[in-house]
C-alpha cells in the first residue's frame, strides 16, 4: 500500500489549501483543528495529513461545520487541462476519507468543474475526470465507494466569474458537497 | 404548390411557455458583391410585418443582397401589368419582387408574389398562398424569401427555418426556439440546471439535450410541437452530447458507466446503449454524418482533444483532424463532405474552422477569442455558433466562405449552444 504520509508542501501561495503532513504529527483530529486555517498559506507545519493515515480516528460530532477543521476545505484545485490531485491536497482528501470513514452513514458528491475554454462537452467529461480523480483517492484513502457519488458542470457552474487565469485557476476544481453527515 | 404554414401556426398556437425578448440581429460583415433587388410593398398590406419589409430585412440580412430603400423607388406596382422595368433600371434594381394581399371576411388573407429580371423583363417565379392566418404572416414571407432566395442564387434559402439556444440570466436556464431572424422566441425548457448541447431531430419535431436532475446527468428527447419530454439516458456518470440518427431511430451519445467517456448508441425504441467506441482517453461530442453511415466525436486520445470517426455501426476508429493541437465539437454539413469544429488557435483562443473532409484542408472562419458550438445552416451556406467575448455570450453566424457574419444577442442574457433545425418539420 500506498505510503500515507506525504511531503510536506511550504511554499502555497495561491491556494486557500496549505494540508502538510509532518511525519511526525500525531493522528489526533483536535491538533489539527488548532493548525490548519484556511488561508494559513505557507505556515508550514500544520495537521492535516494527521487525518488520513488513521486507524479509524474518529471525528467529533460537528467537525464539518468546524471552520478551523480541515474538513471546512472542500475544493481541490487542477492545472489546466490536468485532472492529477496534487500533492498539495492530499492531506485534504485524508482529511474528508478519514470522515467518511469514521462516519460509515456519510455521502458526498464530487462536483467536477472546468475553466471556460474549448467545448462544453469536453470540459463536462473534463470535470469528470477531476472528481473521478478525487474519488479514487478517497477510495484509496478508506472510504467506501458506496459513500461517493460524481457529476461534473463541465464550465457550466463557475467559481469566479472573471476572464482570464486569476478566475480560470479557481474554476478548475472539485467541490466536495455532503449530501449526508 | 405545398406550403409549410401548417405545422409553423400549429407549432405558434401550441407553443407553451411566454415570449421572450427577441435576438437583435446585427450585420457586422457582407458580402463584397451583393445583389441589388427592389421588393415592393404589397397592394391592401401593411403594419410592422408588413411582408415586403419582412421579405427585404431577410434578403439584406443573408449579406448577399441590398435592398432598394422604399423611398427611392419611382414607382409602386403590385401587378405585372403595372412594371415598368426602365423605373427599376434607373435605381440600378437587378431583380424586382411584387405582391398583393386579398382580406377575407374571417380574417385570414391570401396572398400572391412575383420576381422578376429587371433587366430581361422575364418572371423568374410567383405563387399564390391562400386561407394564411394573421398570426403566420410572418412565416409566409420567410417563405416568400426563401423562394426569392433560391430563384436568384440557386440554393434553398433557410429565411423559413428555426434555430434553437440556450439562455442564461443568473442561474436561470432556459431552451429557446425562435425564427432564424430571430423573432418569436418560445420557450420549450425552463430549468434552474444548465442545458447543454441541444440538437434537432432530422424531422425538426424533437429536440435532445442534456441536463441535471437530482445532482446526476440526463439526456432528454423532447416534442417540439407539445412540450412532452421522455428521459433517455441516466445512467451513473456522463449522460451527454446527445446526437440523433439521420433515420430518427437512435441517438449517440457519450457515457462513462463502463468507466471513461466513451460513445454509445442507443435505440430510441428501447434495449440497452451500444458501446461504439473503447478507450481510456475523453471520447465525446457525437455527430452523425448525414448519410447515417459514420458517427464523428471528439477524442484526446492522442494528448489533446482532435476528431475522430468510427462506423456507426462499429468499426476501426480513425482520426480524422490534423491541424493544431485542438479540434473538437464536430458539425457535418449537410451534404456531408465538411466538418466545422472548434479550433484552438494556438495563444490565439478558440475559432470556428471547417474541414474539407476530401482535399483535408482546414480554413479557419472567425476570429475567437472563445468560439464554440457551431452547427451547420441546412442549406450548408452558414454556420451559428457561440461568441464568447469578456463575460459575454451571444449567437454568431458566418458564411462558409467567411465572408458574411452575423451577430445575434439578446440584452442581460447569456446566449449559447445554437442548433439550425433542419428544412423539413411537421406532424
Amino acid at each position: 500500500m500506498k505510503k500515507l504520509l506525504f511531503v510536506c508542501v511550504i511554499a502555497l501561495t495561491t491556494v486557500a489549501v496549505a494540508g502538510c503532513g509532518k511525519k511526525s504529527t500525531t493522528r489526533a483530529g483536535g491538533e489539527a483543528s488548532a493548525s490548519t486555517q484556511a488561508g494559513s498559506a505557507g505556515s508550514g507545519a500544520q495537521g492535516g495529513g494527521a487525518f488520513g493515515a488513521g486507524s479509524g480516528t474518529g471525528f467529533a460530532a460537528g467537525s464539518l461545520d468546524d471552520p478551523n477543521s480541515p474538513l471546512s476545505q472542500r475544493r481541490v484545485y487542477f492545472g489546466l487541462d490536468r485532472y492529477d490531485v496534487g500533492e498539495e491536497y492530499r492531506s485534504l482528501v485524508e482529511a474528508h476519507a478519514g470522515y467518511l470513514r469514521s462516519s460509515p452513514s456519510a455521502a458526498v458528491t464530487l462536483e467536477g468543474h472546468t475553466d471556460e475554454r474549448g467545448s462544453r462537452e469536453y470540459n463536462i467529461a473534463l470535470g469528470e475526470r477531476r472528481s473521478n480523480a478525487v474519488r479514487d483517492l478517497l477510495i484509496a484513502l478508506g472510504a467506501s465507494a458506496t459513500q461517493i457519488t460524481t457529476v461534473s458542470y463541465g464550465e457550466e457552474k463557475p467559481a469566479a466569474d472573471c476572464h482570464d487565469e486569476s478566475c480560470w485557476s479557481q474554476n478548475r476544481r472539485v467541490e466536495i458537497v455532503y449530501t449526508a453527515r | 404548390m405545398r406550403v409549410d404554414l401548417r405545422w409553423l401556426s400549429l407549432l405558434l398556437l401550441v407553443l407553451a411557455g411566454a415570449a421572450r425578448a427577441d435576438l437583435r440581429i446585427e450585420i457586422t460583415q457582407g458580402a463584397a458583391q451583393t445583389i441589388p433587388i427592389a421588393v415592393i410593398p404589397y397592394a391592401n398590406d401593411g403594419g410592422p410585418d408588413a411582408l415586403h419589409a419582412v421579405i427585404g430585412a431577410d434578403l439584406a440580412r443573408s449579406g448577399q443582397f441590398r435592398v432598394i430603400p422604399d423611398d427611392q423607388m419611382l414607382s409602386r406596382p403590385s401587378e405585372a401589368s403595372q412594371v415598368d422595368f426602365r423605373d427599376w433600371k434607373l435605381v440600378m434594381a437587378q431583380y424586382l419582387a411584387i405582391g398583393r394581399l386579398y382580406p377575407s371576411a374571417d380574417g385570414s388573407f391570401s396572398a400572391e408574389f412575383e420576381l422578376f429580371n429587371v433587366a430581361s423583363g422575364e418572371r423568374m417565379t410567383g405563387a399564390r398562398f391562400n386561407g394564411v392566418a394573421p398570426a403566420s404572416k410572418r412565416r409566409l414571407a420567410h417563405h416568400i424569401a426563401d423562394l426569392i432566395y433560391e430563384a436568384i442564387t440557386g440554393v434553398r434559402g433557410v429565411f423559413g427555418t428555426q434555430i434553437s439556444y440556450v439562455t442564461q440570466v443568473g442561474s436561470s436556464y432556459e431552451l429557446q426556439v425562435a425564427d432564424a431572424d430571430g423573432h418569436s422566441p418560445t420557450t420549450v425548457l425552463r430549468s434552474q440546471e444548465p442545458i447543454l448541447s441541444p440538437t434537432w431531430s432530422a424531422d425538426g419535431r424533437f429536440l435532445a439535450y442534456a441536463t441535471y436532475a437530482n445532482r446526476r446527468a440526463v439526456v432528454f428527447r423532447q416534442s417540439v410541437a407539445t412540450g412532452a419530454r421522455q428521459q433517455v439516458s441516466a445512467f451513473p456518470g456522463l449522460n451527454g452530447a446527445p446526437a440523433l440518427s439521420p433515420d430518427g431511430s437512435r441517438m449517440a451519445l457519450v457515457l462513462s458507466k463502463d468507466g471513461s467517456p466513451d460513445i454509445y448508441v442507443m435505440d430510441l425504441a428501447g434495449g440497452p446503449p451500444r458501446r461504439l467506441t473503447r478507450h481510456y482517453a475523453i471520447d465525446t461530442e457525437p455527430a452523425w454524418s448525414p448519410d447515417g453511415r459514420y458517427i464523428y466525436f471528439t477524442s484526446d486520445r492522442s494528448g489533446g482533444p482532435q476528431i475522430y470517426r468510427v462506423p456507426a455501426s462499429g468499426g476501426a476508429e480513425e482520426r480524422v483532424t490534423f491541424d493544431g493541437n485542438y479540434n473538437a465539437r464536430p458539425a457535418l454539413s449537410p451534404d456531408g463532405r465538411q466538418l466545422a469544429v472548434v479550433h484552438g488557435a494556438g495563444g490565439r483562443g478558440y475559432r470556428i474552422a471547417v474541414l474539407d473532409l476530401a482535399s483535408r484542408r482546414l480554413s479557419v472562419l472567425t476570429d475567437g477569442p472563445l468560439d464554440e458550438s457551431p452547427s451547420f445552416a441546412p442549406n450548408g451556406q452558414a454556420i451559428i455558433y457561440t461568441a464568447k467575448t469578456g463575460g459575454a455570450e451571444a449567437l454568431a453566424t458566418v458564411s462558409i466562405d467567411g465572408a458574411v457574419r452575423q451577430r445575434l444577442g439578446i440584452s442581460q442574457a447569456k446566449v449559447r449552444e445554437p442548433a439550425w433545425s433542419p428544412f423539413s418539420a411537421g406532424p
